[in-house]
């Protein structure tokens, strides 16, 4: 029998298993982007105990961890804005980061070995105290007053706290271990029970 | 310079209009191929888009790689002498594989405007923008394009 050839017999025919057969090439494009040399930044989902973070990398390094508490198309539209909109996700960039992240929240991990991108982190005095701050060791703690100092601007405490407010790069770039100086945690983007858990995971604070 | 949203969201957007014209035009195993070329064109010229219509803009891209696929595949060497004159068959989807075939048989002009408005679903202002003509000429190769369709079927009971 003759199809009937009208509008929808030709959408059943040219449309049919079309989802999954764009997803497929979809999920397959990041590694011919990444060959071509057009992507600019790949992300992924890290499962931590605290929830799901996006972690980004462009081919300089690590340049965004977006902690749980915050809607991670907001921090992909703001790498596009600041970094750049060729982005994608894909796993294959982040290996290394994701795994990190693991054994970090394990407690198999003191220190992260990851290159860093800080793109995101352009003002001096803010990148001289994110610096700062990833030297901080595994479960000690700086006031923002002697974080400030090292980055030298030893008044500038509050300024310290605004940079470490817009941290982007969380967790790996340690800026819960920076802490108030009369024994208060402080603020932290990631909420202030994070802040606690972070520092009771590196044992910086009494369980 | 005006910001794009991430590329992600773009193809997320646009993925599956993109392959069902590309499946039309070139059949489903080379299709990808195309996919990923389209979309790697359309990341490396992401920063310029015009805004305004996204959609048609991709479709344009993929226009061209699929015109470009059909060039390479001239310009192929023969294979070996024992393969038959037709070019083998890509394997179709479904029950409908005689009317999908009968698709890409149409002239190009035809093919690529049915192509957009069935497999893609785009609307006549997109299918005009994506092919560079009028939203006349772009409704007239799709009713063209259904008309011949509609002759292979009736005169023949399917192409063979």
């Amino acid at each position: 029998m003759n199809p009937t050839i009208d509008a929808k017999s030709l959408r059943r025919a040219l449309q049919a298993d079309l989802d999954a057969g764009a997803a497929e090439s979809a999920s397959r494009l990041a590694t011919a982007a990444d060959d071509a040399g057009v992507l600019d930044v790949a992300y992924a989902t890290a499962d931590t105990p605290v929830g799901p973070a996006l972690v980004a990398a462009t081919h300089r390094g690590l340049v965004k961890v977006s902690l749980p508490n915050y809607p991670p198309e907001e921090a992909l539209e703001r790498i596009a804005a600041e970094v750049s909109p060729r982005i994608l996700e894909s796993r294959e960039r982040l290996d290394e980061p994701l795994r990190e992240l693991d054994e970090y929240f394990a407690g198999r991990r003191e220190s992260f070995d990851l290159k860093l991108d800080w793109s995101l982190a352009t003002a001096p005095f803010m990148r001289s105290v994110l610096r700062e701050t990833a030297r901080v060791p595994f479960g000690m703690t700086l006031t923002y007053g002697e974080v400030a100092e090292k980055a030298g601007h030893p008044r500038a405490h509050r300024a310290a706290g605004s940079a470490l407010g817009a941290n982007p790069i969380p967790i790996v770039v340690p800026c819960h271990r920076i802490v108030r100086s009369g024994g208060q945690l402080g603020n932290y983007g990631g909420g202030p029970e994070m802040k606690e858990y972070l520092l009771r995971l590196e044992g910086a604070i009494g369980a | 310079m005006q910001t794009q949203q991430p590329f992600q969201t773009f193809l997320d957007e646009h993925r599956v209009p993109v392959l069902g014209f590309l499946r039309a035009m070139v059949g489903p195993n080379d299709a990808d191929d195309c996919f990923q070329e389209t979309f790697i064109a359309a990341m490396r010229g992401y920063e310029r888009m015009n805004g305004s219509n996204p959609r048609a803009w991709v479709m344009t891209i993929a226009r061209r790689k699929a015109i470009d696929h059909h060039r390479a595949g001239r310009r192929r060497p023969e294979p070996r002498e024992e393969l038959p004159e037709q070019p083998v068959r890509d394997p179709l989807p479904g029950e409908d594989a005689e009317l999908w075939l009968a698709v890409r048989e149409l002239p190009p002009k035809q093919r690529g405007a049915v192509a957009m408005r069935y497999a893609a679903d785009l609307d006549y202002a997109e299918i005009a923008t994506a092919l560079a003509c009028s939203e006349d000429a772009a409704r007239r190769s799709v009713h063209e394009g259904l008309k011949r369709l509609r002759q292979t079927f009736e005169s023949e009971g399917g192409p063979q």
